[in-house]
């Protein structure tokens, strides 16, 4: 720092004549008045910046941020709040929805049912029907056929007696094959 | 120092540790007036303009979202506050502005001071002994003002054995009276010290074999001075806070 030699007349009780400090200029009593003068301006200017200017501006701030942030926060529990309303709802609406679906499938289920029932009765009554029918015709059939064999056996009877070089008699042929039908 | 006869030994080693500290005027060779603006003026002004800078241009824009530098303001503030607060209460915190105009540049030209081929003014007495005397007869004036003589009773131990509460008043008053002494020369024989112990390190790096070494050493001292510039800063606004309280509620 102080390398330069300073002239003599300045080379006081604190700095000898190369410029260097005779002991410790921390205590120089000469230069006391001048470090304290400046430092109380210092001092004031200081306190006069922090108190007018930083300080209220700084606690504005830090003031500003915590109504941000605590609205912010009343705004996300609003939010929140909300969210668990249209949640409720959707879960009320879709518990509805299944009830509503469950309804309706039971109600098809027994029209499907009903229906269901009145063609089966339908169609066993018409199976009951054509049964019946059916019977009848197997009836009517078996008796045709009982007949015709009674013709077939008499006119067999009758040719054979014939072939035999017999006369046939109708009448006893009759006789002979109603006899044997029977047994 | 010795400086002298280092020197007159007529070795490469020229110490001269202490010429860092003293005082010149700014303009000329002339004799130091209490108005003369020398040096010291001019650090302690770019400590005015580095205390500007941070506290008030960095929130200029006051940002809800803080920039880097809005955000040391904040810790600053916050920092200086809630340690007041925590020391001396509710009532201390109308002494924030003073408590924070004393950290603020206690820490900007302690920072300043740790600018190579810087003038440190908090290495002088004359500028720590005022600012420890400014907070003495606060806290004694104050003390005064707000408890009348029930103050006094800082002095009387009342929790201690009646025999021995004289001797313990003499002791507690000694103490008190040794407050801004101690208070003063803590803070500039630690800044002194470190700078003192730099110069001399950087003395001895004229010495080829040994200027690794001494780079090394200087670096190593400028840490720890970096830090002791902060803790010292720290350590007298504790300390004016505790006398505070001190003053606010003398009861032990």
């Amino acid at each position: 720092m102080a390398t330069e030699p300073l002239t003599e007349e300045v080379a006081g009780t604190c700095v000898d004549a190369g410029g260097s400090a005779i002991g410790m200029p921390q205590l120089c009593f000469d230069w006391f008045p001048n470090q304290i003068f400046w430092l109380v301006i210092t001092l004031v200017v200081i306190f006069l910046v922090l108190s007018r200017v930083a300080l209220p501006r700084i606690a504005a701030i830090l003031a500003e941020r915590q109504g941000t942030i605590t609205n912010d926060l009343a705004a996300a529990e609003d939010l929140k709040a909300k969210a668990v309303e249209a949640e409720e709802a959707y879960n009320k609406a879709l518990a509805d929805a299944r009830s509503e679906a469950q309804r309706i499938a039971a109600e098809a289920r027994a029209e499907i049912q009903s229906g269901l029932d009145e063609a089966i009765a339908k169609a066993d009554a018409e199976i009951a029907a054509k049964a019946a029918e059916s019977e009848k015709a197997i009836a009517d059939i078996r008796a045709g056929a009982l007949e015709s064999i009674q013709v077939v056996a008499k006119d067999t009877a009758a040719e054979l007696v014939t072939a035999l070089g017999g006369e046939a008699d109708a009448k006893a042929i009759d006789g002979a094959v109603d006899a044997q039908m029977k047994g | 120092m010795a400086t002298e006869t280092t020197a007159a030994e007529g070795s490469s080693l020229v110490f001269h540790p202490m010429d860092q500290f003293i005082v010149k005027p700014l303009f000329g060779d002339g004799a130091i007036a209490w108005y003369t603006p020398t040096n010291v003026t001019l650090w302690l002004f770019l400590a005015i303009a580095a205390v500007f800078a941070l506290l008030v241009l960095s929130t200029s824009k006051r940002a809800i979202v803080p920039t880097r530098m809005q955000s040391v303001a904040e810790l600053a503030y916050g920092f200086i506050y809630k340690m007041l607060e925590d020391i001396c209460g509710k009532e201390g915190v109308k002494f924030f502005p003073y408590v924070m105009t004393l950290f603020m540049f206690i820490v900007c030209a302690n920072f300043l001071g740790m600018i190579p081929m810087s003038f440190t003014t908090t290495s002088h007495f004359a500028v720590t002994i005022p600012l420890a005397l400014a907070v003495f007869l606060t806290v004694t004036v104050l003390g005064f003002v707000k408890n009348g003589t029930a103050f006094l009773g800082l002095f009387w131990v009342s929790s201690a054995p009646m025999a021995l509460r004289p001797v313990l008043a003499i002791i507690e008053l000694i103490s008190y009276f040794v407050r801004p002494v101690s208070h003063s020369i803590r803070l500039a024989g630690n800044v002194m010290a470190g700078h003192a112990v730099i110069k001399v390190f950087a003395g001895f790096a004229a010495i080829a074999a040994i200027s690794p070494v001494s780079v090394l050493a200087i670096t190593a001292m400028y840490g720890l001075e970096v830090l002791v510039s902060f803790i010292q800063a720290y350590v007298f606004t504790i300390l004016t806070c505790v006398y505070l309280k001190d003053a606010l509620h003398p009861s032990h």
